[in-house]
């Protein structure tokens, strides 16, 4: 590979635009440089498939565009990873599951399409939890994701973190400049802070949901994953808007949100939670986010405490409230219209359901799926997915009670850092625990975002987590960019791949 | 006529019943996706990719489903909720592509209402009697399954998936296969007037589900129901009824008990046969659909919908005994169908502006025309009328002739099956083929001259009190007329002479 196409997967979605619209380079060659990194990055195992033509044809029409003058979109030239959980024409969508195994959409998802409409090009689909549900991308039926990351001194293979863990793997390792992620109970949080990247989940209905296969639908939401706030600026701003084919969708303008970045903070009061000091969280996660306040002091923002008092409840009710509606979701995997169908000689419907489920799903979604049933069941409904609704309601309280005295939260991301891929399979309940920091603002529906604030005593990355206020994503991306100034965060992996 | 009693050997026992009422709302899209609802198109053709369920794909309400279901709730006087929300209905069948169905079980869009079903002594209803409706939900229908098509394997044909019915759930006030099947007309004709369904049952478009329990006379506990599904007409709804009962009394005196259950009708052998018991009935497992948000009417649309209503049947009804006149049978036949008063109406206006009088004025001429006169004449024809030439404008034409005294009711019907064979023009015919009464005094004083000179002995008798005779020489006197003479100038010509 020459030089240069090494020295362009370096670049981050901003440079990458502002390159090729400048001529420093054309977006053939950055699209042909990140094609060579991702098939040279097998062993990470981020992509479930790659489509380098989709690339270099959207880079192409870039380049197009810019001889002819044209404007080239706010993502023009930038190629992307695609977590396949998005629906993408006639390129294979499976939710990394067996069930959906060889299936093809007729059509494209709402965010994607926006995201090429933008200029930007697909890599390719990149690996997760299977139907976003895992925390460590382990659970998905086209293996376990490996994280650039090693610990210091171990060549244990580590977790991404989940469910958007190709794309947190594969933007960590720079064979991607950005990537897609969804969000749920903090999928896209999670895995940032796992591999020290940026990730924003934006206010739920910012991002339309069609096309998008549902996991949780009154708590999926997709947003982008980069190694920047401006990156992250960027890109959600060419993801979000209101789309008339999803009921849930925010009819709202999208702001400019890229334009509007501003790390001063003077006259911002941010929100220290007392509840997020939990027992089991790592010294090292404790002492950054203590780091992080003093940044945001620096910034001109004033410090204050705050309490939300459900924060307990949040995680029990989420592992209530996700599975309900993932047991429902899931029901149209049925062998009878698409993907995968399994039926046994002599077989009749019911067996075939119960055939065709089995094979198809793995372990983690049939647990899910168990327990949604059962929470949902008669007797047990009101005891279950009653008192979770009543939970959640109360944690969007706490938030709504907090906007009164801050205007941005600051906490930790997650609990802990990155840990070593099947060192918690066997204990889900540990597993769930990753998400204890992230599920709140999911729950309340509310923009959120990790980003990378330093790296702990075995060399893995700790995020921070800011969350903002109903439709203040820019408040959140600012508070963000004071971080990321501040923080100067500028390690990176060791390619061993 | 006697209130409906099932006899058994331990008694009389009365009959319970509620119907849960499937209604197709007309719209030429389904209720969470675009996709066409046309009955009859080839097997999947009428399929969206949300129809299917295709991974990730969301259902978006359709405004002219909502706004049908906020009609017909305002036409049956029920209370709209500006607030409702859509549940989902989950179990696995392969006519059902999203493993549930998008119902509304918690916070249906229709609250409380009610109809009247009216007097009908021949049928056993003494008088009007309210049916009250507990709600009308929307939600979707599903596919439909082929067994037909394969030696081994079923078809699926999802045209239908995801249409929009309404569920009109009625209180249990009903106590006679009559009262059941006046129900099922009377909603069928309401929903026909507001148009929010076609009503017809052939094709499915309204199906019920009829629920059954009987009691001892004199009891007021309501026994265990069965529910018999998807009954798609009146007359297999009273059967259902019929057979339901009987069974049941038959079954508890027999020693047994009825079971809640889950029944299906065979109108092959009148007979309903268990479908599935409680036992393994679904658990549905409702929940809140998180794909939409709950429904919240604005003001401006329930404003919208209520100012398109039309006119009801009951209004009607009232306004054509009150305001026009008409006897309490012929108003409650015009009113029942949507066709008939509309024929009536256009037909009405017309002959009121050809004849120049207040529509009023004409209305029972031409309720007797439209209800008796012209079906005879069409029916006697048979297949040699022709329905087109059946215009409005031909049959004011006949009535404004023998408003004036023209033509007799007779020779009415006569250019009428002329009109309707060939089509030409009323006032033509009639002139053409000599159809005219004779209202010229001098002809018919010279017959009556002559009819009072030929019959003196008559004369004197009438003139000595015996006004039965006064017949008699309107007799003679339309004879030698050859029947054209105007009655009533005829009455009127023998007054004068005969003194």
């Amino acid at each position: 590979m020459p030089e240069t196409a090494n020295e362009l997967t370096k670049l981050g979605v901003k440079e990458i635009r502002d390159g090729v619209a400048g001529g420093d380079f054309t977006a053939r060659e950055v699209a042909e440089s990140f094609n060579a990194a991702v098939a040279a990055a097998a062993e990470l195992n981020a992509f479930i498939v790659t489509t380098p033509d989709h690339a270099l044809a959207a880079a192409d029409a870039v380049d197009a565009k810019r001889a002819k003058g044209e404007d080239l979109g706010k993502m023009g030239g930038v190629p992307i990873g695609m977590k396949d959980l998005f629906a993408t024409h006639g390129v294979q969508t499976t939710a990394a599951s067996h069930i959906l195994e060889g299936f093809k959409p007729q059509y494209e998802s709402t965010v994607s399409q926006n995201l090429w409409d933008a200029g930007a090009g697909m890599l390719g689909k990149l690996n997760l939890d299977q139907f976003a549900m895992g925390s460590s991308n382990e659970t998905s039926y086209f293996g376990n994701v490996n994280s650039p990351w090693k610990k210091d001194g171990t060549n244990a293979a580590m977790s991404p973190g989940g469910s958007s863990g190709g794309s947190s793997s594969a933007v960590a390792a720079r064979i991607a400049p950005a990537a897609t992620g969804t969000d749920t109970g903090g999928s896209i949080r999670q895995p940032a802070a796992f591999t020290g990247i940026c990730g924003i989940k934006p206010t739920y209905g910012r991002c339309s949901r069609w096309g998008v296969v549902a996991f949780a639908s009154s708590l999926d939401q997709a947003g982008p994953m980069a190694r920047s706030v401006e990156d992250c600026a960027i890109m959600l701003e060419a993801m979000a808007g209101f789309d008339p084919k999803d009921a849930t969708s925010l009819q709202m303008d999208v702001p400019n949100w890229e334009a509007a970045l501003d790390a001063d903070l003077k006259g911002k009061k941010i929100g220290i939670p007392k509840e997020y000091r939990m027992d089991g969280t790592d010294q090292a996660i404790l002492d950054s986010w203590e780091q992080g306040k003093a940044w945001l002091r620096d910034a001109g923002a004033e410090i204050v405490d705050i309490s939300l008092p459900h924060t307990k409840y949040a995680l029990p009710a989420y592992y209530i409230i996700a599975p309900a509606e993932a047991s429902s979701n899931l029901a149209r995997y049925d062998g009878v219209r698409y993907g995968l169908r399994d039926l046994p000689d002599g077989a009749g419907l019911q067996d075939m359901y119960a055939a065709t489920r089995a094979a198809g799903f793995g372990d983690e979604v049939k647990r899910r799926v168990l327990i949604g049933t059962y929470v949902l069941s008669a007797g047990f409904y009101d005891a279950y997915y009653t008192q979770a609704q009543k939970i959640r309601t109360l944690v969007a309280q706490d938030f709504e009670n907090a906007w009164a005295e801050c205007d941005v939260i600051l906490a930790p991301t997650t609990p802990t850092a990155s840990f070593p891929l099947g060192s918690l399979n066997e204990d889900p309940l540990t597993m769930y625990l990753n998400d204890v920091f992230a599920v709140p603002a999911s729950l309340a529906g509310l923009p959120a975002m990790s980003v990378p604030a330093t790296i702990n005593e075995d060399g893995l990355p700790l995020g921070l987590q800011l969350v903002g206020k109903p439709f203040d994503e820019q408040g959140v991306l600012n508070a963000g960019l004071a971080i990321q100034q501040r923080a100067g965060f500028e390690a990176k992996p060791e390619k061993w791949w | 006529m006697e209130k409906y009693r099932i006899q058994g050997a331990t008694g009389e026992w009365e009959v319970v019943i509620g119907l849960e009422v499937h209604a197709q709302v007309t719209s030429n899209a389904k209720l969470f996706s675009g996709a066409s609802t046309a009955f009859g198109a080839e097997p999947n053709t009428q399929v969206s990719l949300v129809d299917a369920a295709m991974p990730g794909m969301l259902p978006v309400p359709n405004r002219e489903c909502i706004r049908q279901a906020v009609r017909t709730g305002m036409a049956i006087e029920a209370q709209i909720n500006k607030w409702s929300r859509f549940d989902r209905k989950n179990y696995f069948y392969a006519d059902l592509p999203q493993g549930y169905q998008i119902s509304q079980l918690y916070h249906p869009i229709v609250g409380e209402g009610q109809l009247v079903i009216e007097a009908d002594e021949k049928a056993g209803i003494p008088e009007d009697k309210i049916i009250g409706i507990e709600r009308i939900h929307v939600e979707q229908d599903a596919g439909k399954l082929m067994h037909d098509q394969h030696p081994t394997m079923s078809y699926v044909d999802l045209n239908r998936t995801g249409i929009a019915l309404m569920e009109i759930v009625s209180k249990p006030d009903m106590t006679s296969p009559a009262e059941a099947g006046a129900y099922v007309r009377k909603l069928r004709s309401i929903l026909r007037y507001v148009g929010s369904c076609d009503g017809n049952m052939e094709q499915g478009s309204m199906r019920a589900d009829v629920n059954v329990s009987v009691r001892k006379v004199g009891s007021s506990e309501l026994g265990t129901r069965t529910e018999t599904k998807n009954v798609n007409s009146v007359r297999f709804v009273m059967a259902v009824i019929e057979q339901e009962a009987r069974r049941q009394v038959d079954l508890i005196e027999d020693g047994g008990s009825v079971v809640q259950e889950t029944r299906l009708y065979d109108p092959d052998r009148n007979e309903t046969r268990s479908m599935r018991s409680k036992e393994d009935a679904h658990d549905y497992r409702y929940f809140p659909d998180p794909d939409l948000l709950p429904l919240e009417l604005e003001d401006s649309f329930i404003e919208e919908c209520r100012a398109s209503l039309p006119e009801l049947p009951d209004a009607k009804r009232q306004r054509y005994e009150n305001e026009l006149g008409l006897t309490p049978y012929n108003a409650r036949e015009l009113t029942a169908e949507v066709e008939t008063f509309g024929r009536f109406e256009t037909l009405l206006s017309a002959t009121a502006s050809q004849i120049g009088k207040p529509e009023a004025k004409v209305a029972t001429q031409v309720a007797n025309w439209a209800l008796s006169v012209a079906p005879g004449v069409m029916k006697s024809l048979g297949d040699e009328a022709d329905p087109a030439n059946a215009t409005a404008e031909a049959q004011a034409k006949i009535l404004a002739m023998q408003d004036k005294g023209e033509i007799s009711g007779g020779q009415a019907k006569e250019i009428y099956e002329h009109v309707l064979r060939t089509g030409g023009d009323p006032e033509a015919i009639a002139d053409e083929k000599g159809l005219k009464q004779v209202s010229d005094t001098g002809a018919i004083e010279e017959a009556i001259d002559g009819i009072i000179a030929a019959n003196g002995d008559k004369v004197e008798e009438y003139r000595g009190g015996k006004d039965k005779l006064f017949g008699f020489f309107v007799g003679q006197t339309m004879k030698a007329m050859q029947g054209k003479a105007n009655p009533a100038v005829v009455n009127q010509i023998l007054k004068d002479k005969l003194g």
